[in-house]
This record gives C-alpha cells, structure tokens and sequence, in this order.
C-alpha cells in the first residue's frame, strides 16, 4: 500500500494498543502454562488470569468474583440469555429493537423454548420509549436487555433509570456495554443492573476475550460445558493471553477515559459540523450519544457505494455494523428510529479513536465532498 | 545449563511455536481489522488471512477448508458437535453413545444432555484403554443417533478405533463425532478416509495459541447441526462471534508446521519417550497405563506403585507433569481415565503422565529418569507398604483393621 488509510471505524474493532500487546506478549511466548495445571507453568498462568479478573472488575466497579470470561461479546450475550433463560421457567422477554444481532438472535432462540419476545420501541432519536418499556415490565418480563449504547448511532440509553423503574418487578436486567466501556464511565454497581456484557477488542483489546459480569444470585447454565472453568459457567481452557490483554486494556480504558472521551468529542463536533454543512443528515444527534461516533446518510447518495469510494480514497468507515455488513440491508436501529428504508441504506458510520487525529478528519471531509460530487456528476450522466 | 522446571505436560498446553507467534503479532499491530468488516481494505485483509489459516487446518487432516467452522477452543468444538448434532437430529432419535474415558468436555456434555431427556450409553474401556468393536456394536440401538469417541486419550495416549467405528457408524446412519484434539500433529488423520462426520481441534495442543479451535462438520454427506452460540451469523451462522485473527492465524501456522514436519518430529519424540520409559522401566514396580502399541509417541503414563501419588509430585517439583487431566487435576480425585482401566484408587493416585513435545531435549528425559529413580527409592524408603512387599507380604491378602 503507498498510503496509510485513515481507520475510521473504531465501532467495528480497534487497533491493539501497544502497551497491551506489551501485557500479552510473554503469554504468547514463556509463559504458556495450562492455568488448570498445578505445576508452576500452570500457576503463572492461573496469577496472570486472577490479575486480569481483578482489573477488569475494577474498571466497571464489579467484584472479580462477578467476572465470567468468554470468547466476544457475542458468547457473553448468549450465555446470558440462554443461561439464565435456560434456569427460568419460560415468561416474557423484553429486549430493545435496536439490540446487536448477538442479542436479537439467542432472544430469538428463546421463542422456541416457549419464551415471548417482546421488543421495545425506540423514538425517532434511538430513544427507549418509556410507555412501551413500562408495558413490558407490567407484562410481566422475567429478563430484559437493553443496550447501553448502540454501536450505530452511538445513542447512549438511560440504563440506571430504567433499572429503577424495573425495581418493583421482579427481573433480571442485562446491558450490553460493549460499545459503551471505554468511551463513557461504566459502573456495574451504579447502573443497577444484574448482568453486563463487555468485549476486549472494542476498546484497545484483543480479539478473543469478552465477559459477562454478573450478579452471582442469577442462576446460570452453562453454555459450554465440560472441564469446570470459570466456576463452572463457562468451560475450556483459558486464553491467558487475551485475557491478560483485556484486563491491562481495561485499566488504561478507564484511567485515560477522560482525556480520550474529551479528545473524540472534539473532533467529532468537527467533523458533525462539516457533515452537516455539506448537508448530511446526522442520526441521533438530539440525544446523549457516545463521544466517538457518527452515523449520517446524505440524500440520494447510496451508503454502499459512498464507503467503497472512501475505501478507494483511503478512508475506512463502516455503513452499519461490521457484523450485519456482509448484507446490503438497511440499518435495523434506523428502521426501529423510523427512518425511511432508503435513507436507512444510505447510512454511513465513522467512529474514532486512539489513533484518529484532526488532521485526518480534515482530510476526511474533503475527501468526503469530493466523493459525493463525483457520485452526483455520475448520477446526472446516467439520467 | 537445564532450565527448571523441565516442562513434560505437553498434552496439557504447548508453548505457542516461535514461528507461529511471529505469523501471529502483525495482525496483532498493524492488521487488527474485523474480518467481518467488508466495507474496507483493514477487514478484506484479515478475512483474507481467515481463509489462509482455513486452508492450513484443512490440510492437515485432508479435509475441504468449507468443512471447518472456528471455534474458541476445543470443547467448545466438542459442545457445538454434540448438543448440535443431537438437538439436530433429535427427531430421529435421542439415544447417545461415547466412553467412559471421553475428555470432560464429552462427557459434561452427553451429561447435559441426559438432562434434556436424551439417553446415553457410557462404553467401558478394554484394561489397555482401548474400546472394544464388539462392546460398540452391542451398545447401538435403534434410536442411536450420535456417537462421540475421542482419537487419541488425553491422559495414556492411546489411538482409538475410530476408523472400524466410523463404518459402523455410517452403516447405520449414526452422526459420527472424534474428538481429535490431542491427534493433530501426533499422528496422521485423513478425513477423506476416515467415516467421521464431525471432528474438534485445538490449537493450543499443537503448538498455536489459546483460544482457537475448530469443528470439522462434514459436506458429504452432508452433516446438520444446530448452533449453540447466535448472533451475527460467522461461519456460516453455525458459529456466531466476531473472529479472532491473529489467533486464527496462529492456528493456521501450527496446523502449517504440523503437517510438514510432523513425520521426523514424532520419530525424535518417539526416540525420547522410548528411552523415557526404558530408564523408568529400571524402577521396581511400575506399570504403563495403556495400551503402548496404539498410543502417540508422546505420551507415557506410568504407575509408580507404593507410592502416595502427591508426594511423588511434590517430590520430582522439577519436572513440571500431570496427575490426571490438567482440566480436573485441581480435585485430589484420583483419574477415572485410569479407573476406567481397572486400576486401583491407589494405583491411579501414584500415576504420572508424561508428555513430550517439539522443544524436549534428551538432556531433560536424562534428568528426569534420574530424579524419578532417587525420588521414588526415597519414597519407598519411607513406606511401611513397600517395606511389606519387600518382606514378601501379599498386600492383597492382608485384613485391614478399622480405626
């Protein structure tokens, strides 16, 4: 490649900070040990996995005990709706509609375990609506998830509001916090909530590692059984070196949190202004939403075609979540916002990060309306 | 100079190959793309390097790449397999056969499944270990639908008939699962032979990193499964979750490295563990544990009558080796692997299973057999039973008062 590209999707994954890979590194190398092992190899390995428990419990005000290790994100979604949705008798399950396919989906599976699905209306902003919320709880939801924040608009929800307002129903609440950790404060304790998912790799981690904290009186079956680890909820052997590199990224997450949130938020307003004056349509912007990320679409330019051509100018964005990219559908949380379904598949995400930087989101901007100007001379040669 | 302790535990975790790591800490830095990320050139790379490692597995066991769906690890793998096929498959029938000497991650798994209303048969194990064709045969009923037999032991060693087995088993229509995460690299494995429908593997087995493996699921014939982790719809949507590159890489290297060396590196292994044992065989009393023909030259586990099984480990601190499986070695229990064999629980808890790997040298094996020898004649020295036996006591025969 002649040129660096901009990585401009920091929602989809986020490029190892180096003092991570720093962390990760003699687990890749001398220190290999089995964690289940009793020699020292193993107990090396078994410190290193405690640590890591240790800081990650911290960074979101759990105890290390509440910290159950998996594989992503995703499984940490999973585990906590199949298994705790396995130990109930089958009731109401309430999600928001625009949850992460990795929420929608085992919710889905649910269904045919005899659970109801109930999903949760959004307002045009990506809003939970509190009529429709409150209706779900007096219809007697057992487990409900709402996201903290949604990895598309970046939309932030009222999560510790809606706890207490399930407060008098008997419930088990669990957030997906995967988009939110390292971009706003996150407390498992203040947000009140029994079960929260987080992911290394979105926040400077690696790939591989993700847990579900959670409140111990929640029964839980396991997923993946066999072997006993994590207290029995989640079997295999323990990737040392992820987990190691997700309890150090934890740590620096939440001591530069603030610094970096301030800088993000700085040069989104920037780029938000630039967007909005070449007359793009920002989603989200009437509500709390995360300090890194915008989601817009500019009428009558195709999302798809807009990102291919930024891919080619050596700016790499995302139109909709990485995961649901493969499919040219139009974003569901727009859809759920009321968006119509073009402007839905018109949508274009750019979220930042560590490496992103002023320049590059001047660069970005100029390279955007050079883009579309083309794309519109093109559109006018075909009529 | 020995570096201390000698690490013999192979079959409990490999250190991660040199050459695997360095394929491994690019997509760790500069290539961390989301390989689900299709709108850029950060995800068409690491898909890419994806498929790369895909086609590695593949190779190693003769296998078309589309067949195999990564996974977190082994039992995963083993979960996915089993619950997956099973609750697939359930209305054909809901009876589940695998053995006594599964690894956990089987035999929790069957057990789940027991619970949701399947039914399973437990094989007994042959005293070497090994499973018995006509036991099988006997334990097949109509209503069979999964069986699940490991290839290679984790804790003796030993080779499995999985290839009668799959005959069998295909014969009758049975979805056939191998856990084959202790084999890769330790044997040859050709799955355009071998009748196995579904087949788990570890990287971190075979000199790759924690965290990765795979599951085998079969095109032709064609095999179903129904997943246990949903979500973006990965893998062809049986295995959901965004995909660890730099781990997938380090899978697909090892797996790389396996195939093209494995042939003189298990006959250097096979040469250590030859005279592993031979300097061990010298000790009085001592026993293998399984069958020492059908095994992987990897592995010797040896029973050191006489012997309280702890001590014995206290005592060789130096050579770091297991007493049962890594995975249950945290219980004192003694190995129900070797109780399967018809060994005693004193005979179980004085057993040792050594495992040696890429990097042992035949300086370490010397070390060992020498501290092993002073070791357990120190023990020995110290136990009323061997001193019994040695004044020709039938131990048998003694009546034991209560106290």
């Amino acid at each position: 490649m002649v040129f660096a590209p901009a990585y401009l999707d920091y929602n989809a994954t986020t490029p190892l900070d180096p003092r991570v890979l720093e962390a990760m590194l003699p687990h890749l190398r001398e220190r290999f040990g089995n964690a289940s092992s009793r020699h020292e190899y193993g107990r090396h390995a078994r410190r290193a996995i405690d640590e890591a428990r240790q800081q990650v419990a911290a960074a979101v005000g759990a105890h290390p005990t509440e910290v159950v290790f998996t594989s992503c994100g995703s499984e940490a979604n999973n585990l906590f709706l199949k298994g705790a949705g396995g130990c109930m008798r089958a009731g109401v399950l309430a999600i928001s509609a625009i949850e992460h396919p990795c929420v929608r989906e085992p919710a889905r599976q649910l269904v045919r375990g005899g659970w109801q699905l109930r999903e949760i209306t959004v307002d045009a902003q990506g809003r939970l609506d509190g009529e429709d919320f409150a209706a779900a709880l007096v219809a007697g939801a057992k487990m409900v998830s709402v996201m903290l924040a949604n990895n598309e608009t970046g939309a932030i929800q009222d999560v510790a509001a809606l706890v207490m307002r399930a407060k008098p129903f008997r419930v088990w609440f669990h957030t997906d916090a995967v988009q939110a950790l390292g971009k706003i404060p996150v407390n498992f304790r203040s947000l009140g909530v029994s079960a929260m998912t987080l992911s290394a790799h979105k926040i400077g981690g690696p790939l591989g590692a993700g847990a579900l904290v959670i409140d111990k009186r929640v029964e839980l079956a396991p997923l993946i059984a066999g072997g006993g680890q994590e207290r029995g909820v989640r079997s295999g052997t323990e990737n040392v070196a992820a987990i190691v590199g997700f309890g150090r990224a934890c740590e620096l997450a939440v001591s530069e949190l603030r610094e970096s949130a301030r800088r993000m938020r700085r040069m989104r307003d920037r780029l938000e202004a630039g967007l909005i004056a070449s007359g793009a349509r920002v989603f989200s912007t009437g509500v709390e939403r995360l300090p890194n990320t915008v989601f817009f679409a500019l009428a009558g330019i195709d999302g798809e075609t807009l990102v291919a051509h930024l891919d080619r100018a050596g700016f790499a964005v995302a139109s909709g979540s990485a995961c649901s990219s493969a499919s040219p559908e139009p974003s569901r949380t727009l859809l759920a916002m009321g968006v119509d379904p073009v402007t839905a598949k018109g949508a274009v995400r750019v979220s930042l990060g560590r490496s992103s930087s002023d320049e590059e989101v001047e660069r970005f901007l100029d390279a955007l309306a050079e883009t579309v100007t083309r794309l519109k001379q093109m559109a006018a040669i075909a009529v | 100079m020995l570096k201390l302790p000698i690490y013999l535990d192979y079959s409990a975790t490999t250190p991660v190959d040199p050459r695997v790591a360095e394929k491994m800490v690019p997509y760790l830095t500069e290539k961390f793309g989301n390989p689900a990320s299709r709108s850029h050139a950060f995800g068409w790379e690491a898909e890419k390097a994806v498929e790369g490692a895909r086609e590695h597995v593949a190779a190693l066991v003769n296998a078309d790449p589309r067949e195999i769906i990564w996974t977190s690890g082994a039992t995963e793998s083993n979960n996915l397999a089993i619950k997956g096929a099973a609750h697939f498959y359930q209305s054909k029938g809901k009876h589940i056969i695998t053995v006594k000497t599964e690894h956990k991650a089987v035999l929790d798994t069957v057990r789940e499944l027991e619970r949701q209303g399947f039914e399973a048969s437990y094989l007994d194990v042959q005293e070497n270990g090994l499973v018995d064709i006509d036991r099988f045969k006997q334990a097949l009923r109509k209503d069979t639908i999964v069986a699940s037999v490991m290839l290679v032991n984790n804790e003796i060693g030993v080779i499995q008939p999985v290839a009668e087995i799959g005959e069998i088993c295909r014969e009758k229509g049975i979805i056939f699962h191998v856990d084959a995460a202790q084999a890769t690299g330790k044997m040859a494995i050709d799955l355009a032979r071998l009748k196995v429908d579904l087949m788990s593997f570890s990287a971190h087995k075979t000199y790759g990193p924690k965290g990765i493996g795979a599951l085998y699921v079969r095109r032709k014939p064609r095999v179903r499964l129904e997943p246990q982790m949903h979500g973006g719809g990965h893998e062809r949507g049986l295995r959901s979750g965004t995909l660890p590159t730099h781990q997938i890489v380090g899978m697909g290297e090892a797996f790389r490295i396996a195939k093209a060396e494995m042939a003189s590196e298990n006959e250097r292994i096979r040469c250590l563990r030859d005279k592993l044992f031979k300097g061990l065989s010298d000790i009085e009393a001592v026993e293998v544990n399984g069958d020492i023909e059908h095994r992987v030259p990897h592995n010797l586990n040896i029973s050191f009558a006489y012997v309280e099984g702890e001590s014995l480990i206290m005592a060789i601190k130096d050579v770091a080796v297991s007493s049962g499986s890594a995975c249950t070695s945290a219980s004192l229990e003694p190995s129900y692997v070797l109780r399967a064999l018809g060994r005693s629980d004193e005979l179980a808890h004085s057993s040792i299973r050594f495992t040696i790997g890429r990097f042992t040298t035949e300086e370490e094996v010397d070390y060992t057999i020498d501290l092993l020898h002073r070791k357990v004649t120190k023990l020995r020295e110290l136990s009323p039973l061997w001193e019994m036996v040695k004044d020709g006591v039938d131990l048998s025969s003694v009546q034991w008062a209560a106290h």
